[in-house]
């Protein structure tokens, strides 16, 4: 790393002296009922960093209220317009007090109480148009890497991603770790089979069993639900089980000692290398873990990931709302037919014309460019994809996070 | 190519044609059918019930004998964690 890159890193410093490499303004809806009026107050602004998200349930959950809390006071948010119908169970009164003490504007809109769609989309309109030359006045300030928070995911895999993309984004993990960043990886459901390979790399003797113990647990909850988190393109791409898919997610994690477990909604407390447990505890309850890659990625958004590293073989074209996607393409083939999706190359590994450490330092130095306010592809294309569901989890065992 | 030199199968890094012979470390190998990038081949005989190893690492089970060259996927392995879902054709 060169003094050139940290002085390329650059935030919008938050009241929790957290930063962020963007300035985004979100509009929340707070049901489905809600979810047009939301939509229709922020498409206009939709090229102006102002990005939707919400929650579609009527029933109250602390996971899903805690999850809206993180994401509405991410670094990487400046101002939140909440939309509520009014009869909706989520406590709207517990998240806005939560935006209002992070010191960010937040404004709640309550559709029945305004006085219907129209009404409630003119309100909207007005308080954006008051809000954005308040957030536009604020300036970056320079960042350091160990300001910054990376989050890993790989989503539409093939055989190629495990060879390629996975690999180099280790790689980029490693050097990202070794700048003094934070990282996470994630999914458990897609490490079954990597228990104990993961095991030994804990950085801490009481970790290992904790490790091994979120996996096994990823394990009876598919079972009982039925399915791996395996899609019908991953086997067409050549990969035949769960353990051969895990086999090619873990390598995103480098090499460097696991330093703890995190749980959806919990920032990593400082450097190194963590992984994000996705699987609710107790019992099976609400359906799927993560019913898709945006339910993930918006888990590593709510523990504090200013950028995600995206690996993809069969060529998914997601982006998110609040934090930058950065894609890299595994396999060569879909890279040529997708490239417009496409960050990075990582195909050209398996083709002879890069190697994997060439990769992953291109994945490094682009971090620090879009951390420091270069658009990736996913971005400039318009992807804001949002999606939360309901969930339930028990408080960190006593392993998981060194004291 | 073999990722480790425990493994008995190998990943084509190309397109391989059904009835082609190509080499494995010094083992001649013929093609029983076509096989896509990134897909796996048999490079030993495995005999039905023998863990399929992928990078030294297990990835699964034989369901039934399979020979050198052979094309080694869900059709005549299984996983020993959880089914794999495919599209009904």
């Amino acid at each position: 790393m060169t003094s050139d890159d940290a002085t390329r890193l650059r935030g919008y410093l938050r009241g929790d002296g957290r930063k962020g490499v963007r300035n985004i303004l979100v509009v929340a809806y707070l049901v489905e009922c809600a979810h047009h009026v939301a939509r229709e107050i922020a498409f206009a602004y939709r090229d102006r960093d102002v990005h939707l998200i919400g929650f579609p349930g009527c029933y109250p959950n602390d996971y899903s209220l805690d999850m809206m809390q993180k994401l509405c006071t991410h670094p990487n948010v400046g101002a939140a317009l909440l939309v509520s119908l009014g009869c909706e169970g989520f406590n709207r009164h517990a998240l806005a007090r939560a935006i209002e003490d992070s010191g960010r504007p937040v404004s709640t809109l309550g559709i029945q109480a305004t006085g219907g769609t129209r009404k409630t989309i003119d309100a909207g309109i007005a308080w954006i148009d008051a809000t954005l030359p308040w957030l536009a006045e604020q300036t970056s300030v320079p960042m350091d890497y160990s300001e910054l928070v990376i989050g890993t995911i790989c989503g539409g895999s093939d055989a190629t991603s495990g060879l390629t993309a996975n690999p180099a984004m280790g790689v980029a993990f490693d050097m990202l770790i070794g700048a003094g960043a934070a990282t996470i990886f994630e999914e458990t459901g897609e490490l079954i089979g990597m228990e104990n390979l993961m095991a030994s790399r804990a950085a801490r003797p009481e970790l290992a069993p904790a490790l091994k113990e979120s996996v096994a647990k990823a394990a009876r909850y598919y079972a009982t639900l039925g399915y791996a988190s395996f899609a019908p393109g991953n086997a067409d791409g050549g990969l035949t089980t769960i353990e051969e898919k895990s086999l090619g997610a873990y390598a995103k994690s480098g090499q460097a000692a696991i330093d703890g477990i995190v749980k959806p909604g919990i920032a990593p407390p400082r450097k190194g290398l963590y992984l994000l447990d996705v699987v609710p505890d107790g019992e099976v309850r609400f359906g799927f873990p993560n019913i898709n890659d945006n339910a993930e990625i918006a888990e590593l958004i709510a523990c504090g990931s200013h950028l995600i590293l995206f690996s993809t073989g069969r060529g998914s074209v997601v982006g998110s709302a609040i934090s930058p996607v950065i894609k890299v393409c595994a396999n060569p083939e879909t890279y040529k037919r997708m490239r417009d999706d496409m960050d990075v190359d990582a195909g050209r590994i398996l083709e002879g014309r890069a190697t994997l450490r060439e990769v992953g330092t291109e994945i490094f130095d682009l971090v620090a460019r879009v951390a420091g306010g270069e658009r990736t592809r996913s971005e400039s294309l318009g992807h804001q994809e949002f999606i939360l569901t309901y969930k339930s989890f028990e408080p960190l065992g006593p392993s998981c996070l060194a004291v | 190519m073999k990722l480790s030199a425990l493994d008995n199968v190998a990943v084509a890094l190309r397109e391989l044609r059904a009835g082609e012979t190509i080499r494995v470390d010094g083992t001649a190998l013929c093609i029983e059918r076509d096989i896509a990038v990134g897909h796996k081949l048999a490079v030993a005989p495995i005999a039905r019930g023998e863990v399929i190893l992928k990078y030294s690492c297990p990835i699964g089970s034989a369901t039934r004998a399979i020979s050198p060259g052979e094309y080694v996927h869900t059709h005549n392995v299984e996983s020993n964690y959880l089914p794999t879902y495919t599209l009904p054709t």
